[in-house]
């Protein structure tokens, strides 16, 4: 059990992530809100409490990795990487500017970002060959790779999954943020599926399921994660896309878009806490 | 004179009308039928319509399949994920069997702007311009596209169609003829002459202005197919201009530019100036952003025009 504090910390930045998404989007006019927003007590439960990183030295070959496969949700790591002053927050102002650090969808070039994604589906296989690569030389950092639900529908995904369970990647735990929309519309609508733990079940993984805004449920369902051998794990974090935003909740028209003043002051008002965004 | 829209907004008018009175088009999306223009398409005719989800490689063999029980697939997606993502699948099940699928790359080139380098296609020409049987078309506006759709929904065989995102006032004629393979001369000049594709077409009508100030005389081409490209007006342009520049949206190596340059060396050799992406990768940024960085501005290809014409007539002294 983590203690309440712990808790209160992790609840606390999770509401200086959501503000720099917020703001770094309405700043850039353009970003992807829904999904940045779906992710943030994962990513920030995994920055914050799990990871083992050093800000100082990004490329620090022990370090533990994640790839944020769903790229187009940068904004959230981007936050995070930013207060842990991997760069400094006046580059979150500079999001998606011409000749700047932070780009439309990750770079290998921005400090703290393990790998370039952006065209889904493959993240996946990178961290499959990131984790095979640790074992290969002796290394015990663990590899952490977050997937879109919609983003599952990309066939590379499941032959991933079939690669990790060969190769019983036990140092590998794959998040699906599973908030039930893509661009377009609900993942069903476009691509009916049942069982999506019972898929993972089948290819061998193991399997647990949450709620991906509890930070208590994210962080025993790592422990158990870590402990597993033999078979990579996946945690299918139940999610609300937008979560946070009133407006942005379960609304797919804010996969992609930025607020004007007036919506920013609302949301920047429901998601409360304070930023070093001056 | 109304607003302006871009070449995909025109692309997803020109499916409605071509859809009402062909019953065998299909058109296929991955997840981006808002972006791509395709998602009008698929409220008015839904049964002919199927948005594969984030499966691009499934997309296109899909319509692979649907092309041989004789409809007329539009499989369409971003460039990037098009022509980048379903390279096999295009290659092996579309070209290779030489079948009737229409591949719709959105969003071509660095004018794709702020989502950055990873949806910046800047090699799609030169994917499919390699392969066999495939005849890739590149628009310049609004009204070229619609005419490019039916033209292509005409012809028999793998058409890559490539659009782009910025809005695009018209500048070709009304009364021209969308012919696959023929080039458009859209002015005449004596000094040099200019093959743009695409959105760089606008630019070269600017840059015409700013040689013309100089005294400088430059003839126009839009290149609306890069393959089979128009040989008769490359040569036509060789022989009676004895200087050519390219200029596309695209990686300088393997688009408009390379296949200029092979029918110009193989027929007949004067100094070629490709002007593209130099052979980077794009980054974040609004299309004019980034057209000025990577030297793609109309101040920046003039001066480049005006340095190649310096040296090439120093060198032809020398001769
Ligand atoms: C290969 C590929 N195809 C299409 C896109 C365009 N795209 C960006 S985000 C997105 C929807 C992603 O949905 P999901 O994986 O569920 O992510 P989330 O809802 O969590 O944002 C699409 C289709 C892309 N980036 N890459």
């Amino acid at each position: 059990m983590y203690r309440q504090a712990e808790l209160k910390i992790l609840e606390e930045k999770a509401k200086l992530v959501r503000r720099y998404i917020i703001k770094m989007i309405a700043n850039a006019k353009s970003g992807h809100p829904g999904g940045s927003l779906s992710a943030v007590e994962v990513v920030t439960a995994l920055y914050y409490k799990i990871m083992n990183i050093d800000p100082h030295n990004p490329e620090w070959e022990d370090r533990d990795r994640f790839i944020l496969s769903k790229g187009h949700a940068c904004p959230v790591i981007y936050a995070v990487l930013a207060d842990l002053k991997y760069f400094s927050i006046n580059d979150l102002k500079e999001l998606r500017k011409i000749g700047k650090l932070l780009q439309g969808h990750p770079s290998i070039k921005t400090p703290g970002i393990d790998m370039a994604t952006g065209s889904l589906g493959q993240g996946l296989s990178i961290a499959n060959g990131m984790a095979l690569g640790g074992k290969i030389n002796g290394k015990t950092y663990q590899v952490y790779a977050l997937l879109g639900d919609g983003e599952l529908q990309e066939g590379q995904i499941w032959e991933a999954v079939m690669s990790a369970y060969h190769n019983k990647l036990d140092n590998l735990t794959v998040f699906v943020d599973y908030n039930k929309l893509q661009l377009d519309g609900s993942c069903v609508s476009l691509k009916s599926f049942s069982g999506l733990g019972e898929k993972w079940r089948a290819f061998g993984w193991s399997v647990i399921e949450i709620d991906g805004h509890n930070f208590e449920q994210i962080l025993s369902a790592i422990t158990i994660a870590k402990s597993t051998k033999n078979i990579p794990t996946v945690i299918i974090a139940n999610t609300i896309k937008g979560k946070g935003v009133s407006f942005m909740e379960n609304e797919v028209a804010w996969h992609g878009g930025a607020t004007d003043d007036n919506q920013l002051s609302i949301a920047l008002n429901e998601i409360g806490g304070e930023d070093a965004w001056v | 004179m109304g607003m302006n829209i871009s070449t995909k907004q025109a692309y997803g008018k020109a499916l409605l009308s071509l859809g009402s009175q062909n019953i065998k088009i299909i058109v296929l999306d991955a997840d981006l039928a808002k972006a791509t223009c395709t998602l009008e398409f698929g409220e008015t005719f839904p049964d002919r319509f199927f948005n594969m989800g984030i499966a691009e490689q499934d997309l296109f063999a899909t319509a692979a399949g649907l092309s041989t029980c004789g409809l007329i697939p539009f499989a369409t997606t971003f460039a990037m994920f098009s022509a980048g993502r379903a390279y096999d699948q295009i290659r092996n099940s579309i070209a290779y069997p030489n079948l009737n699928v229409k591949i719709v790359g959105v969003h071509g080139g660095i004018s794709t702007g702020p989502d950055g380098a990873s949806h910046q296609c800047i090699e799609d020409f030169s994917l499919m311009r390699t392969i066999p049987n495939m005849v890739v078309v590149s628009p310049t506006d609004p009204l070229e596209t619609a005419k490019a759709v039916y033209a292509i929904a005409k012809y028999e065989g793998p058409v890559y169609l490539r659009l782009t995102r910025d809005p695009m006032p018209n500048i070709t004629r009304e009364d021209k003829d969308f012919i696959i393979g023929k080039a458009d001369r859209l002015f005449d000049g004596k000094d040099l002459t200019i093959f743009a594709t695409g959105v760089m077409v606008h630019k070269a009508l600017k840059v015409r202005e700013l040689l013309n100030l100089e005294g400088i005389s430059a003839r126009i081409v839009n290149v609306h197919t890069i393959k089979p490209i128009d040989t008769e007006e490359i040569l036509l342009a060789a022989s009676e201009t004895n200087k050519i520049v390219t200029l596309e949206d695209h990686n300088i190596i393997g688009g408009l530019g390379s296949a200029v340059s092979e029918v110009v060396t193989d027929n007949y050799p004067v100094p070629i100036l490709r002007i593209g992406v130099n052979d980077v990768f794009g980054q974040s940024g609004t299309s004019d952003d980034l057209f000025e960085y990577y030297g793609l501005g109309t101040d920046c290809i003039t001066e480049s025009i005006k340095e190649f014409l310096i040296k090439k007539a120093v060198l032809n002294k020398k001769n």
